[in-house]
């Protein structure tokens, strides 16, 4: 497909976005913010899993950092300024991301995806078990932060409407913010390593410290999706910091195709709609989303971003091969 | 703490880790020779759980539950590894990650649809239910006794299996080079379906061996899965004697942390595996 | 002799019980191609991942220009002017030619960090990878996937991302394994010209090819050095010829 095309379906993508407040339904505006701050978390996993090579299955660790931050740091009665607490909740998620992979960028393969997946168990019991998570029940963010800036408020999230807004601009610059970097010599490093971190070495690169600043890079980005989600729902529980909450951006990452941006958003598009969809139908949809998983695996190899390409070559019988 | 609730507290933290074993061993060995990463493996133990509160239920004994949920385990890992897991030797790891987490979700909610999502409780068979007096005011229950000696006993077959038997020099040459097993003649998939259900019915024994001290309970195989991680990463891929050595480590970890720092219950596990982390990245007993 | 680049000073490495190198000494002049030869399992591969950093040494010192490298990693030693290029081939193969020796050109970049410039308007970068992409003999095929390239042509490709990190000393392990005559004459025209300012460390099987170019040969046999001198001296050394030539002649 000629990236033409695939630019222009992007900005069309982008304006139905801008423009759905217009038309859905207020449940339905704040389903597809919910969407949009998965996307954001998608694509901060999609850095490591699909761009480095990195499988990470504790991401939400750091989704659940951020998010718990703002709760920590927001007087109880009270709004705190958005921009200072916006910053405390990603430079948290971040450091912690950075802390995280000095331990778990030791390991490979098999051994990173568990040992992400225990660390992120780890921060899950701190939330849960200890008094810094205050209670396993979670705690209520009663006020929505304010947007004021040197006394200037260009916006005030307890509107919905401006809150939906505020989501799908940090959407639209994460994704911005993470094309720049892709294609950066720093992106390039990353790609290499991707696909052959021995020659990586060989050829001068420290390949553990741009892992350790990609892994960094992705843990501050789902920060910015947790602490959007806890601003979005006023509420933060250990559930953030879940297995099942990494097992889930995962499968967004994995279901939208490894390999683009566009993919990890389609992929949370499409896990959160057919959740919604599956538990519209029955209370136990889990079992109709572990049989659409295991069904890609077996019969869709590639991926949704796959999916588009495989017809449009089935179209043109075969011939193209890009 | 005095010398009796020391004690217990050293056969608890033995039962629990011998525990943790049975479900461990059966994991590092599917990843070791299959090269399979399985996350619906805390799942097994979690059936093998309600295998035994429904077969107790059934039969009324929970040692005859466990003679018949033994076969079946066995039975229901060696058809899933046909019907699925076949699919996954060749595909990377990210792929198996989606698929068995796409199991894990299927085994939840057919759990929630056959047996609700209530918590049960499975009886002490009456022959164990007793308990040994310690000291005037302690005592330690029989029970938990013969799960730890259920356990060595385990441990003791599965040694005598890796390294007296054809199957278990199969398995230790399988997992160094395939090529090789195959070359001997060795049927390799009747290898891999052996293996995989063995690790299958060792999962679902401990379950069963925990319902009725852990009672049975909606969630319980996920956090056996991360520990049983825990374990492998700290002895090692694909070393059986490494999960022994830190399925125990993890016990006493496990249950001194809670008794010594109770703050941090949940935590010292992690601690562990992070120490052992900076000291060897590859397990304490990893080959080559 | 010229100036010595790199000194390998009793190098031995140990398997388990096994001895791959035992107090291998080898230096590598500029100007000069050194050869390494010797049957299968003589330990050439241990000897150059050894040099290269791939391997730690069991026991021996590795000094380049002097200075003791032999705890740095194979990252470090390439910035001090080690490179090497692999028997197996080793490249990216979904990036195209160009992409392949930009990011070995990158690595040398004083500030490989930044994140926000496009990597392929680094012109300094990527006019280093055109340089290099010609000079291996590769010219025009910049745009090309280098897995979609030919054997041969992969093989130079590994030697123009080593010359794109501007090493000074080339460990080339087999780069004519596999090729055909007309592209192993090619490659050898190219390491003549490659040694005259560098100093290049070259393991080959190919007999006629070695002494067509090599200054110096040290022949290893049972991970020990047999014999080393200038060509003249290995064809006629009786030693070399029982344990290693005349096998081949025979076998």
């Amino acid at each position: 497909m000629n990236s033409a095309v695939v630019t222009l379906f992007k900005l069309a993508v982008l304006a139905g976005l801008v423009l759905f407040p217009a038309i859905g339904s207020s449940f339905y505006v704040e389903l597809v913010a919910k969407i949009l701050i998965m996307a954001i978390f998608a694509m901060s996993l999609a850095l490591l899993v699909g761009f480095t090579g990195l499988v990470s299955l504790g991401h939400a660790a750091y989704f659940g950092i951020a998010a718990y931050t703002v709760a920590l740091v927001a007087p109880e009665y009270e709004a705190a300024n958005l921009w200072f607490v916006l910053t405390a909740s990603v430079l948290a998620a971040g450091a912690a991301a950075f802390f995280i992979g000095l331990f778990v960028l030791r390991t490979k393969g098999i051994y990173f995806i568990m040992v992400t997946l225990a660390f992120a168990q780890m921060a899950y019991y701190i939330f849960h078990d200890t008094a810094l998570g205050r209670s396993s029940d979670g705690i209520y963010l009663n006020v929505k932060p304010d947007a004021s800036l040197f006394g200037w408020a260009p916006f005030s999230l307890d509107e919905p409407l401006h809150l939906y807004y505020f989501i799908l601009a940090a959407m639209v610059a994460v994704f911005v913010l993470l094309a720049y970097v892709l294609r950066s010599p720093f992106g390039r490093v990353l790609a290499g390593i991707h696909s052959n971190e021995h020659r990586m070495k060989s050829l001068g690169y420290s390949t553990f410290r741009y892992k350790l600043a990609a892994f960094t890079l992705a843990g501050a980005l789902a920060g910015v999706a947790g602490f959007l989600y806890a601003v979005l729902f006023g509420f933060v529980t250990p559930e953030y910091l879940s297995w099942h909450q990494s097992g889930n951006v995962l499968m967004m990452v994995i279901l939208g195709g490894l390999g683009s941006l566009a993919g990890a958003v389609a992929g949370a598009f499409a896990f959160i709609g057919l959740q919604e969809m599956f538990s519209d139908w029955t209370k136990h949809w889990q079992l109709l989303m572990g049989l659409v998983i295991v069904a890609a695996v077996l019969f869709m190899p590639t991926g949704l971003a796959g999916l588009p390409r495989r017809i449009f070559r089935t179209v043109n019988w075969g011939e193209d091969d890009e | 703490m005095d010398i009796t609730s020391f004690l217990i507290q050293i056969l608890n933290a033995l039962q629990y880790g011998l525990l943790l074993f049975l479900v461990a061993s059966g994991l590092t060995l599917v990843f070791g020779i299959m090269g399979i990463i399985n996350l619906a493996h805390g799942s097994f133990y979690m059936i093998g759980a309600y295998l035994a509160f429904a077969l107790t239920s059934l039969t009324g004994n929970l040692m005859l539950a466990i003679v018949l949920g033994i076969p079946l385990a066995f039975g229901f890992g060696a058809l899933l590894e046909k019907l699925l897991f076949v699919h996954l030797y060749k595909r990377d790891h990210l792929q198996q990650v989606l698929l068995t987490y796409g199991l894990i979700l299927i085994f939840e909610e057919l759990r929630s649809l056959t047996v609700g999502d209530d918590v049960h409780g499975v009886a002490i068979p009456d022959l164990f239910s007793a308990s040994i007096a310690l000291s005037d005011n302690l005592s330690y229950p029989v029970y938990r006794l013969v799960i730890s000696v259920v356990c060595i006993a385990l441990a003791a077959g599965l040694w005598w299996l890796m390294q007296r038997t054809r199957l278990g020099m199969m398995i230790r040459a399988g997992s160094f080079n395939r090529e090789m097993v195959q070359s001997l003649g060795v049927n390799i998939d009747m290898l891999y379906r052996t293996v995989f259900a063995l690790g299958v019915a060792l999962a679902a024994l401990a379950g069963m061996l925990a319902a009725p001290i852990s009672s049975v309970y909606p969630g319980m195989g996920g956090s056996v899965l991360i520990i049983s991680f825990v374990i492998v990463v700290i002895g090692g891929i694909g070393s059986v004697w490494g999960a022994l050595v830190a399925a125990l480590l993890v016990g006493f970890a496990d249950t001194f942390g809670k008794v010594l720092m109770p703050e941090l219950a949940g935590l010292t596990v992690y601690l562990l595996m992070a120490v052992v982390l900076l000291w060897r990245p590859e397990g304490i007993f990893r080959k080559g | 002799m010229s100036e010595a680049m790199l000194v390998a000073d009793r190098l031995t490495r140990h398997f388990g019980g096994l001895t791959a190198n035992l107090e291998v000494c080898i230096t590598l002049a500029r100007g000069e191609l050194h050869a390494l030869l010797g049957p299968n399992g003589a330990g050439k591969s241990t000897c150059i991942n050894m040099l290269s950093g791939d391997l730690p040494p069991s026991a021996g010192r590795i000094l380049l220009e002097g200075q003791d490298v032999t705890g740095l990693d194979s990252a470090a030693r390439s910035h001090r002017g080690i490179g090497r290029s692999y028997q197996r081939t080793n490249i990216f193969p979904q990036f195209t030619v160009l992409e392949n020796c930009r990011l070995a050109a990158q690595s040398r970049r004083p500030r490989p960090w930044r994140i926000f410039t496009d990597a392929m308007k680094t012109s300094d970068t990527v006019e280093r990878a055109r340089a290099a992409i010609v000079e291996a003999g590769l010219g025009g095929r910049e745009q090309r996937k280098a897995g979609l390239l030919s054997h041969g042509e992969q093989r130079q490709l590994e030697i123009a991302m080593v010359l794109a990190t501007d090493a000074r000393v080339l460990l080339l392990d087999e780069p004519l394994a596999g090729m055909g005559s007309e592209e192993s004459g090619q490659m050898v025209e190219l390491l003549r010209k490659l040694k005259q300012n560098r100093a290049i460390l070259l393991v080959e099987h190919d007999m006629d090819a070695v002494f067509a170019v090599a200054d110096t040969i040290t022949v290893m046999v049972e991970g020990s050095v047999l014999e080393s001198g200038p060509p003249e001296q290995i064809r006629n050394s009786e030693d070399v010829q029982a344990a290693y030539l005349g096998e081949e002649e025979h076998g």
